[in-house]
């Protein structure tokens, strides 16, 4: 029995979330079954990635206040949190995670008499996110510090000069500059993200019910077909457009962040290699 | 390894943990740090070949070289390494192997029949009675050239950029003086790009360092392996029986790569220091006032 291509779309482009046929393909694997079943994978990758930069934009910023501030504590601690996160690959990381998670008591722990599970920790949509939340947060937060240090010192005169200070001068002068200087650094920093999450089901956490991600599909077919030569591919074509997706969505954040300088002087984006960490 | 070890049961303490610390799996486990340095060592240089092959043939006069070198850069743009990495190493594997059984199988039918990849028995790389040990190796060396292909599109890309970034007017000044195109590029060119190309290439090499943990999913033997062997529990039918102690392997191995990013860091910044000499760049302006 073959399906046509629309029935397989149906039956397999929600399977990594687990609607539609829970048997993955066995015998014939045609080209339509690669695209669904490897797009479907891309709904973890989406997810993974879009909430990691998310949440981690925001303690991106705190970090970088943090490194910048003149307290010794927060400095430390701060520079200590990028410092590990920077410092080692995201591989042991998502092991450490996972492996400290696993060891928290499956009961659930009694806090105040109320019973908070802690199973939901190990599956990968929460685990799997959490790291990822810290990871690119430290990253960010090195790039915002940067940019923080080299917001043009004329500016901070100039708000001294019109008696602007302390929280006021941060989020009207230093905090937009610092965006603005930042984000193109910052537009990489995300890709990368995007690249990483590719990573959570060959690291330690477990693909539930084979729902995986675009990568996990696409080395199940390869495993099958002993045919590396056109899932793999394919999970490339999938990135290429997600990577030129997040360029233009950070671009037009970008132009809006430049809208205020004369055209000469605008950062523009580059897109610089997109490595693994 | 000592004497006092030949009833692990019987001892406790200090004792116990040297004797757990010093089996032969924990040996093994030793020799896979330097695994990990080898291919760093084997892979960084090879890079660096492959890249500099890249950019010389990206920039070079002839139009085929040229479009090789640029799709070689362009190739790791966009899409994740990892996915290269899955990809090479099986794709390499068997284009060992259909190669192979061109020269060494009769009939030299098509391989990919069906749902399987079928060479005859004396295409097999490596054969199925060799060693164990060349089983290991060549899947190192598959590790080995994946890597260098990958990073080697990396590098490319660094050096090509820093090769534009030389002053234009050094190399008219070295075709002014009668120098044909291969030697401003030998005697011009490759002695100046370098303290162009270090930010970039100091950048990848901490990135090379932190792709390594990757050899594990190469299926090589590499220190991820042996943290998760060794840390997993053990009942009392083994020698050393203990719970599940996988956490502080990794621990061990965060450390390992924290250091190995540091003292990294220190190392490049010197290097920078010595390429600044002589240059005609801020830095390398900076030590000649104060040489001055």
């Amino acid at each position: 029995m073959t399906m046509t291509c629309l029935e397989t779309i149906q039956a397999y482009g929600l399977r990594a979330v687990g609607i539609g046929e829970n048997l993955l393909p066995k015998t014939d694997f045609t080209l339509c079954q690669q695209f669904t079943l490897i797009g479907s994978g891309m709904i973890w990758n989406l997810y993974f990635g879009t909430l990691a930069l998310a949440f981690g934009f925001f303690l991106a910023n705190a970090v970088a206040v943090a490194k910048a501030a003149r307290n010794p504590w927060a400095r430390k601690s701060a520079e200590w949190f990028i410092f590990v996160f920077r410092g080692s690959p995201l591989f042991i990381q998502f092991f450490i995670a996972y492996e400290t998670l696993v060891l928290l008591p499956r009961s659930g722990i009694d806090i105040l008499g109320i019973t908070v599970q802690t199973a939901w920790l190990t599956k990968a949509w929460a685990g799997a996110l959490f790291v990822l939340f810290l990871n690119t947060s430290a990253y960010a937060a090195e790039i915002f510090y940067g940019a923080l240090r080299s917001i043009p010192k004329g500016d901070l005169e100039a708000a001294d000069a019109y008696g602007i200070s302390g929280w006021q001068r941060f989020r009207r002068i230093q905090w937009p500059t610092m965006l603005r200087l930042g984000w193109p650094a910052y537009t990489n920093e995300a890709i990368f993200m995007f690249h990483a999450t590719t990573l959570v089901f060959f690291a330690s956490f477990p693909a539930f019910r084979q729902m995986g991600d675009a990568l996990y599909y696409a080395n199940y077919f390869a495993d099958k077909t002993f045919n590396p030569f056109i899932p793999y591919p394919i999970v490339g074509f999938y990135f290429i457009l997600l990577t030129l997706l997040v360029t233009g969505l950070f671009g037009w954040v970008n132009r809006r962040l430049n809208r205020h300088l004369p055209q000469n002087t605008r950062a523009k984006i580059r897109l610089r290699l997109n490595l693994i960490r | 390894m000592f004497s006092f070890c030949a009833d692990p049961k019987a001892i406790e303490g200090l004792s116990w943990l040297a004797c757990y610390l010093s089996s032969a799996k924990h040996l093994a486990f030793y020799a896979s740090f330097g695994t990990v340095l080898l291919l760093l060592f084997v892979t960084a240089p090879a890079a660096l070949a492959f890249g500099f092959g890249g950019a010389t043939a990206a920039r070079s006069h002839h139009l085929l070289a040229r479009i090789l070198g640029k799709t070689y850069i362009a190739m790791v743009r966009g899409v994740p390494d990892i996915v290269y990495f899955m990809f090479f190493v099986i794709a390499l594997d068997q284009g060992i192997e259909y190669t192979k059984s061109l020269m060494v199988c009769d009939g030299g039918e098509w391989p990919w029949q069906g749902l399987e990849f079928h060479v005859c028995k004396a295409a097999k790389v490596p054969l199925a009675s060799s060693s164990p040990f060349w089983h290991e190796a060549y899947g190192f060396m598959l590790a080995v050239v994946t890597f260098a292909i990958v990073f080697g599109a990396f590098v490319a890309n660094v050096l090509y950029g820093a090769m534009q970034a030389v002053p234009r007017a050094q190399l008219e000044t070295a075709e002014a003086y009668g120098m044909n195109h291969a030697q401003v590029f030998r005697r011009v060119l490759v002695p100046q790009m370098w303290v162009y190309a270090l930010p970039g290439l100091s950048n990848l090499w901490m990135i090379l360092i932190k792709a390594t943990p990757l050899l594990f999913l190469l299926s090589v033997e590499d220190i991820v392996y042996y943290a998760r062997e060794l840390g997993g529990s053990k009942t009392q039918a083994y020698e050393y029986p203990h719970g599940d102690w996988r956490l502080w392997y990794f621990l061990v191995l965060l450390v390992f790569y924290l250091v190995m990013t540091r003292a990294s860091e220190g190392v490049l910044g010197r290097l920078a220091e010595r390429l600044s000499k002589g240059q005609a760049t801020a830095a390398g302006e900076a030590m000649r006032k104060a040489a001055a």
